[in-house]
């Protein structure tokens, strides 16, 4: 299976911060890939080196077939990478709606993925004439996913979709993770290791700015000594 | 029953309607409230004699003063589309409305242009200058875009002032004589011009409000909100502040122009910092990220301006500091801003409480 997605030993630095000092990571098409590692490991930053809002100093960040790195943060977003930030980043004086049609890359975007969006996500529906800024914080996630599935995207980075939901609402959007990942690939991260652990199909461990280990998450959820070494979480 | 077409275009613009018949009635109702009869002779009588009571005594100045607000309502809304809706905080817009003036002056006193023509050219003036100083200074964000915007305004403050061209625009006395065509002249025909100002400032708030209203508009206040996030939907974030900063720059330099055949002149002072923090204080009195908002703004700003010279003299500035302060302190988000924040609120809950009512179900609302 080829990769949608590939870094390679890519070395970030903010201000004089050297925080990534060489992440390498694949994402298979069609899968659903998560970063692993403790906070302040890097993996926010490894999402945004790879969008290029931290564009990496060194190494290589390749999206079909295409290096990317060094390009513009609207450009890469426009190859068909949906980013959905950590803490609900949704636009909190637009509505529901705008929210999602500012989404669009092509007129009659959101027209056509509407009902996919609406059958992930039916609370979207009913709230649609409400300001962002209106919603609870479990909503805002959601228009925050189901803005970056409105234009055609090959390949979502989803940072932290569950911190601070409901169990409830956590179950809710794996639901979703799941269901959207069948049309896009995704490439996640979050805390919840109970939940990325049964989402994602492979994993990359990242420590100190440092891809760790990786493989099949099957297999390292047969190791409890390294899930809690790297990430303090037992199962 | 839903109601569509006209009525429900009646539904929801009846205000701006209202005001609107006000407006255009408002040198009339000025002329019989204000007019100096003893100005009029008496064998003009009916509809003449409304016509010329409102060309004497205070009726006339009045119309000035309200074509005065709806120039600086001009000038402030298009300050709004940079600071209020895009986010971009210039402390140099008085550049642009100065610009207007200066190159409408020039080319009518000295090439001896029609205004139309001068107006013409004006345009694609003030869409090159702003081109060039977006192009430059929307390079760098915050603080420093402030800084950089201030420092061109300063450079056309200065040069407006030196004396190096004393005789083109009158360095620090200024430029006088910019007269409109006779028949607009706003001494002799102060109503033509109060309709001529009337219609450019509907024209403007109508472009404005198209503009914010666009999916333009929309990307706009993303930016304002979070440019990364703009970006990572894969917008160009530069050009669409470019964009709203040409729009602000040619609709001040309109205002500008106006501003210069209502006054006859135009001095260096248009170009100082002290107009842009008149704009800046319109926006934020009124309440920027609104279009209703700087209207408001710059007609309370240069009411309350004017009383409070008439009523305190030399103190009056500090008396609208005052003022201005608590303002900011209690409509944190200016009149209409705040007025809207809440009724947003508060329309949205009942909204809410109306459809659960109907639909006869009972949850606590989201918050």
């Amino acid at each position: 299976m080829a990769a949608l997605l590939e870094v390679q030993d890519i070395h970030t630095f903010i201000g004089q911060f050297h925080i990534l000092q060489g992440v390498s990571l694949e994402v298979p098409e069609g899968s659903i890939t998560a970063l692993l590692g403790r906070n302040g490991a890097g993996k926010t930053t490894t999402l945004k080196s790879i969008l290029g809002l931290t564009p990496p100093r060194e190494g290589k960040v390749i999206f079909l077939g295409e290096e990317i790195g060094g390009r513009r943060a609207y450009e890469i977003a426009a190859m068909g990478i949906g980013y959905v930030p950590e803490y609900r980043a949704i636009f909190t004086g637009l509505t529901v709606e705008e929210n999602l049609r500012i989404a669009e890359r092509r007129k009659g975007d959101l027209k056509r993925k509407a009902d996919f969006i609406f059958t992930l996500f039916p609370d979207l529906k009913r709230l649609y004439r409400l300001p962002g800024g209106q919603l609870s914080g479990g909503q805002q996630q959601m228009l925050a996913i189901a803005r970056a599935l409105v234009p055609d995207n090959r390949l979502l980075l989803i940072d932290e979709p569950s911190e601070g939901l409901a169990p409830i609402l956590i179950q809710e959007l794996m639901g979703a993770i799941r269901r959207l990942s069948a049309e896009v690939t995704v490439l996640l991260v979050d805390q919840n290791f109970q939940m990325t652990s049964r989402l994602a199909d492979r994993y990359f461990m990242i420590e100190d700015g440092r891809t760790v280990r990786s493989g099949a998450m099957a297999d390292l959820l047969n190791e409890p000594d390294v899930i809690r070494r790297y990430l303090g979480a037992v199962i | 029953m839903e109601k569509t077409g006209f009525p429900l275009w009646l539904r929801r613009h009846w205000p701006g309607l209202v005001i609107l018949t006000l407006m255009s009635l408002f040198p009339f109702l000025a002329g019989l409230a204000m007019g100096d009869p003893a100005a009029v002779p008496p064998e003009i009588q009916g509809v003449g004699r409304v016509l010329a009571l409102a060309e004497t005594g205070r009726a006339k100045f009045w119309q000035g003063m309200v074509i005065q607000m709806f120039i600086l309502a001009v000038f402030a809304m298009s300050y709004d589309l940079l600071l209020g809706y895009t986010g971009v905080i210039s402390f140099g817009h008085a550049m642009f409305f100065g610009t207007g003036g200066y190159v409408v002056g020039l080319l009518v006193k000295h090439a001896g242009w029609s205004a139309g023509a001068a107006v013409g050219v004006l345009l694609l003036v003030a869409l090159l200058q702003s081109l060039m100083v977006g192009a430059l200074s929307l390079r760098v964000k915050g603080v420093y875009l402030a800084m950089v915007t201030l420092a061109f305004a300063e450079f056309f403050y200065i040069l407006a002032e030196a004396t190096d061209f004393r005789q083109y625009t009158g360095a620090d006395d200024g430029l006088h004589g910019i007269y409109p065509p006779p028949f607009l002249s706003p001494t002799d025909h102060r109503t033509r011009f109060y309709f001529l100002a009337l219609v450019f400032f509907l024209t403007m708030y109508l472009a404005a409000r198209r503009l914010v209203n666009s999916p333009t508009g929309r990307v706009m206040v993303a930016i304002r909100e979070n440019e990364a996030r703009a970006a990572m939907l894969g917008y160009n974030t530069f050009v669409y502040k470019l964009v709203a900063l040409v729009a602000a720059g040619v609709m001040a330099a309109l205002a500008g122009a106006l501003n210069a055949f209502f006054n006859l002149g135009v001095t260096p002072s248009v170009l100082s910092v002290a107009t842009t923090i008149d704009v800046l204080a319109m926006t934020i009195v009124g309440g920027a990220g609104t279009l209703t908002g700087p209207v408001l703004g710059a007609a309370i700003v240069h009411l309350l301006g004017y009383w409070l010279n008439r009523l305190f003299g030399q103190t009056w500035v500090l008396l609208f500091g005052v003022t201005f302060i608590l303002i900011v302190v209690f409509l944190p988000y200016g009149i209409v801003g705040t007025v809207q924040a809440r009724s947003w609120r508060w329309r949205a809950v009942w909204r809410e409480r109306w459809r659960r009512i109907k639909e006869g179900r009972k949850f606590p609302l989201p918050s």
